[in-house]
């Protein structure tokens, strides 16, 4: 976050977000669009939308490392084309807690039923790296680039 | 929920992957490129490529292979092999490798997990170890000793603890390899993966000894290892990846299908 303030990344970013650009935040890009993270300390995030951060619990292994399965909550034109519980690749030891059910699209289980896909208006975040999910992830990426 | 891993293990000796028996590499199993092209297809969870030679030449070529390789595969890649210092990371992840496995070196410059953990993250640092068993007596706890330079040198480090060092220090995941079961086909090391599963929180690669597809059955479940490497078991398609996968599921195993 502080590399993003001080290269002047999140002001372009806002601005960019307001003229009307799509936006994608990949694994911590999801959880620094949510305005808190418990990440190494407090950290103030981009505030793109409402929500915190949270270290998985100690029933798991942690981080979550492999892949695991999306449970879509609502359609929306990044998921075209990728079925219900579809796999993705996910290495991370902290999730999102969104404030609005609303921006939720799709959850994951691991232990606990978290956020996997946010979304609202454009401003998409997904916890897993679709650029390492073969088929589903590159579908996802070609359905984010259709956008711009 | 989280699938099982199934990950590939590619030797990589002068630009071909070689098989290692007993840490000794000797039959040529194929073009490397070729190879992780084909394990891709056939739903391979990860790709690991090691560097058997380990010097700067091989080093270089393997890089070249991650190159060519990550152009056409869009699974995550990890190399490890020979990898000395942090610069040596670095230089990894910079040539398009997703994860590292740091062996020796972390015996003999442990900063080098702490350094590379906070700059690059601990999801892409693994923690690869190779072990073998202590002769202990009857009724005793079981226990291993770390080796290093390719399972020559022993260290006289006891494993359950440095595992817990490696965690401690940023490790995020890491590869057990056991010495005594490596090339030999006659299953992993169960105890060891056990062991160090309820010694640490970061998941477990189970290494060395994969011989048939209950052995991988076994390393998944009663071993507590939430991905199994193998590779010769792969490279002269005795099982297909989708083999192994059903076989799995048909078990219970959760997998990627």
């Amino acid at each position: 976050m502080r590399n993003l303030r001080e290269g002047g990344w999140v002001e372009l970013i806002h601005r960019e977000i307001d003229a009307g650009k799509p936006f994608l935040g990949i694994c911590v890009g999801l959880q620094l669009m949510f305005a808190a993270s418990e990440e190494m300390g407090q950290h103030e995030g981009l505030g793109l939308l409402p929500g915190r951060c949270l270290r998985f619990p100690r029933s798991e292994r942690v981080p979550q490392i492999g892949w695991n399965q999306i449970n879509i909550k609502r359609q929306t034109p990044l998921l075209a084309g990728v079925p219900e519980n579809s796999f993705f690749y996910f290495v991370h030891s902290y999730y999102v807690v969104a404030d609005s059910d609303s921006d939720c699209i799709a959850t994951t289980d691991y232990g606990i039923d978290y956020l996997s896909i946010a979304g609202r208006d454009g401003v998409y975040g997904v916890q897993f790296h679709p650029e390492k999910s073969q088929d589903h992830g590159l579908r996802l990426l070609k359905n984010f680039a259709e956008m711009s | 929920m989280l699938a099982k891993r199934i990950i590939p293990c590619l030797d990589v000796k002068n630009g071909r992957n070689v098989r290692g028996v007993r840490f000794s590499a000797d039959l040529d199993a194929g073009d490397p490129v070729e190879l992780a092209a084909r394990y891709d297809r056939e739903g391979a969870d990860e790709l690991v490529f090691y560097d058997i030679t380990a010097s700067s030449d091989g080093r270089a070529i393997v890089m070249d292979l991650v190159r060519q390789v990550s152009e056409q595969v869009f699974i995550p890649l990890t190399v490890g092999g020979g990898i000395r210092t942090f610069e040596d990371v670095r230089a990894i992840l910079k040539g398009g490798a997703d994860k590292v496995s740091i062996n020796s070196a972390h015996v003999h410059t442990p900063e080098i997990i702490n350094q590379s953990a906070e700059s690059f993250g601990s999801q892409c640092i693994v923690g690869a170890i190779d072990a073998l068993r202590r002769p202990v007596a009857e009724g005793e706890k079981p226990s291993w000793e770390i080796y290093i330079n390719g399972g020559r040198t022993a260290t006289g480090i006891d494993a359950l603890e440095w595992v817990e060092e490696l965690v401690a220090r940023g490790a995020g995941e890491l590869v057990l390899n056991s010495i005594d079961a490596d090339g030999t086909k006659a299953g992993y090391d169960l105890e060891l993966n056990r062991e160090v599963a309820h010694r640490v929180e970061v998941p477990i690669v189970a290494s060395g000894g994969a011989g048939n597809m209950e052995h991988i059955y076994e390393v998944l479940t009663a071993g507590e290892a939430s991905a199994a490497l193998a590779a010769s078991i792969f490279h002269f398609e005795q099982h297909s990846i989708p083999e192994v996968k059903e076989f799995l599921a048909k078990r219970g195993v959760v997998v990627r299908l």
